[in-house]
């Protein structure tokens, strides 16, 4: 019971956080200039933005839940079962920012998905 | 022309988003696995109540093991908030999968976990899917 509730702030917990920093990040917009000055501007715009706030938030409830899990179970076990995420991954970002999924995304993801229940047998 | 134009676009977004995506695959299962190594040192979550959860917390965060895997693991989130700002993220996620065989081969070195057949198999299909995904445009906001 405790690893299902982990494993599920990992992939929804984690992955919510990953869409709210892409939101954020998108509307900044793409980054030209790799100079320190621009780089430390470019990190003090985002923190000003909710999105990059909800995003840690989300973010930081996926990683203290990975960390909890990771004192009990194997690194090669957590780490491929989190990509559950890209089902909630795909999903999410159709949903909130507006991303195309193709045909061709739409089956490596299944197929991610595929070799993820695979490790999850040889648990078993 | 335009097709041309766009071509080239896709073809220069691609040059800049591969090597980012590299490093993101080694940064991630690094900062994965060290995480493991610190949290077996400090004992399983498991047996902790709620009265031991400070304790826990204190024990964790004493660890140089887990504050060597968040430094890998802020080294790729900063290349991945670099990538989000031209690539999607449904193109930047599965991408980045590519991470489980290296997470495989980083625990066998460093933690001496041993993954059985089937476990292989699965991260074998886990980056099958990446290929797939990897022959797609980074980008797909505002296209046709």
């Amino acid at each position: 019971m405790l690893q299902v509730v982990l494993f599920f702030f990992i992939v929804v917990a984690g992955t919510g956080g990953e869409l709210c920093i892409s939101r954020a990040m998108k509307s900044i917009g793409e980054i030209h200039d790799f100079r320190p000055k621009s780089l430390v501007l470019f990190v003090a715009r985002a923190l000003r933005l909710p999105w990059t706030w909800a995003g840690i938030l989300l973010m930081s409830l996926g990683f203290f839940s990975l960390v909890a899990i990771l004192s009990f179970e194997e690194v090669t076990f957590v780490v491929p079962f989190s990509a559950l995420s890209y089902v909630a991954g795909a999903l999410g970002a159709r949903a909130l920012l507006g991303e195309r999924i193709t045909g061709h995304r739409w089956l490596g993801i299944v197929a991610v998905t595929l070799g993820v229940t695979l490790v999850w047998w040889s648990k078993r | 022309m335009y097709v041309t134009e766009h071509l080239h676009d896709s073809h220069r977004l691609r040059l800049k988003t591969i090597p980012f995506i590299l490093l993101s695959v080694i940064l991630a299962p690094l900062g994965n696995v060290l995480l493991g190594k610190g949290m077996k040192k400090v004992g399983s979550f498991k047996a902790v109540k709620i009265t031991g959860l400070l304790p826990f917390a204190e024990r964790t965060f004493s660890s140089p093991w887990l504050w060597l895997g968040i430094a890998c693991l802020i080294a790729f989130f900063v290349v991945q908030m670099l990538l989000l700002t031209w690539a999607d993220y449904s193109y930047v996620q599965p991408a980045s999968a590519l991470s489980y065989a290296s997470v495989a081969i980083l625990s066998y070195f460093l933690l001496g976990e041993v993954a059985s057949p089937l476990r292989w198999t699965g991260i074998a299909v886990i980056c099958l899917g990446v290929l797939i995904v990897g022959r797609t445009s980074p980008t797909s906001v505002g296209a046709a």
